[in-house]
């Protein structure tokens, strides 16, 4: 009876031994995972970095491997990295909106406040008089709302 | 540039004669061999080579940097790398998303409320905010980045394999997305 062999050892056409280190991650059913990994990291660097880790994280650092190579053939110049900055990118922007929308909000909460503390004035009226005042001292703030 | 005198850091570690046209000189300078060493012991340094020969030269220096910053992303963590750090800033923008879908109800409301007119047909604050909760929550991590870049597309629907197993949130990313 013969075993198939893994994925790794049929790319690099040798014996597929019982403790292959490769086996249990690439698969003979996935050759391209080997293939691309071996494109990026080279053969013997994928089992030296396996080899440095538990064997029960193994599957879970080719996966890994294979997502960075798999970004980098489809991106040469930034890999996976650029889908890093990207990322960056749109946590600064959330972060600039909630900011802009927490400060309408406290501005709001404001106005309601100060149109409370004057029980006796016309609601509508003493509304956009506060309103102009509040544009008045505070311009860069208003003009977010424009 | 390599002359005779000073090889490149690359050639220094693989101890071989620095060329005049060698491809690693321009990036792996000799006062920095730790650079070099971190992206040969990663990628190799054959690899490294043929990865830039095969880039136009005004890209091969945005190359090198990506490759150092991935390689010292796999030495910091050596099962997930790169890979760790992309999880861990998926979630963050996630829970950002969530929170502005909230803020946002919330002024909505507070809009509403100052025009009188308007607010007999306002539903409860406490419904819009429920709704808004549910709609993101209901909304996977893959989903949302079906609406964001191709690329980030393509990661997502690979990356689902591992992404179930990536609880280690603690342990993996933090000290590299500072």
């Amino acid at each position: 009876m013969i075993s198939e062999r893994c994925a790794a050892c049929k790319n690099q056409r040798r014996k597929c031994p019982s403790d292959c280190i490769f086996s249990p991650c690439f698969p003979a059913n996935d050759p391209q995972k080997f293939a691309c990994v071996h494109k990026i990291y080279g053969g013997s660097n994928v089992g030296k970095m396996l080899q440095g880790i538990p064997t029960y994280l193994r599957e879970q650092a080719a996966n890994a491997l294979y997502l960075e190579a798999k970004w980098r053939i489809h991106d040469p110049v930034y890999g996976c990295v650029g889908i890093i900055s990207s990322l960056y990118e749109q946590i600064q922007n959330a972060e600039i909106e909630l900011a802009k929308i927490q400060t309408q909000i406290t501005f709001y909460k404001l106005q309601t406040q100060r149109i409370e503390a004057e029980p006796n004035s016309e609601v509508l009226q003493a509304q956009s008089s506060n309103m102009e005042q509040f544009e008045w001292d505070n311009p860069t703030i208003a003009s977010w709302f424009n | 540039m390599g002359s005779g005198n000073s090889p490149c850091a690359s050639c220094k570690l693989l101890r071989r004669r620095c060329a005049k046209d060698c491809i690693f000189a321009p990036y792996f300078p000799s006062d920095d061999p730790q650079k070099f060493a971190i992206v040969h012991k990663v990628f190799g340094a054959s690899n490294v080579s043929k990865m830039l020969q095969e880039l136009p030269i005004h890209q091969r220096a945005d190359a090198v940097s990506s490759l150092v910053y991935e390689a010292n992303a796999r030495v910091r963590d050596p099962v997930y790398g790169c890979v760790g750090a992309i999880s861990y800033l998926q979630n963050q923008v996630s829970e950002l998303q969530m929170q502005l879908a909230v803020a946002q109800a919330e002024i909505l409301c507070i809009q509403m409320q100052h025009e009188p007119s308007v607010a007999a047909a306002i539903p409860n604050p406490q419904q819009i905010m429920e709704f808004q909760e549910q709609n993101n929550n209901n909304n996977e991590l893959t989903h949302h980045h079906h609406h964001h870049h191709q690329y980030l597309n393509f990661a997502a629907s690979s990356s689902n394999v591992i992404h179930d197993s990536l609880s280690r949130e603690t342990l993996f990313g933090h000290d590299m997305v500072s």
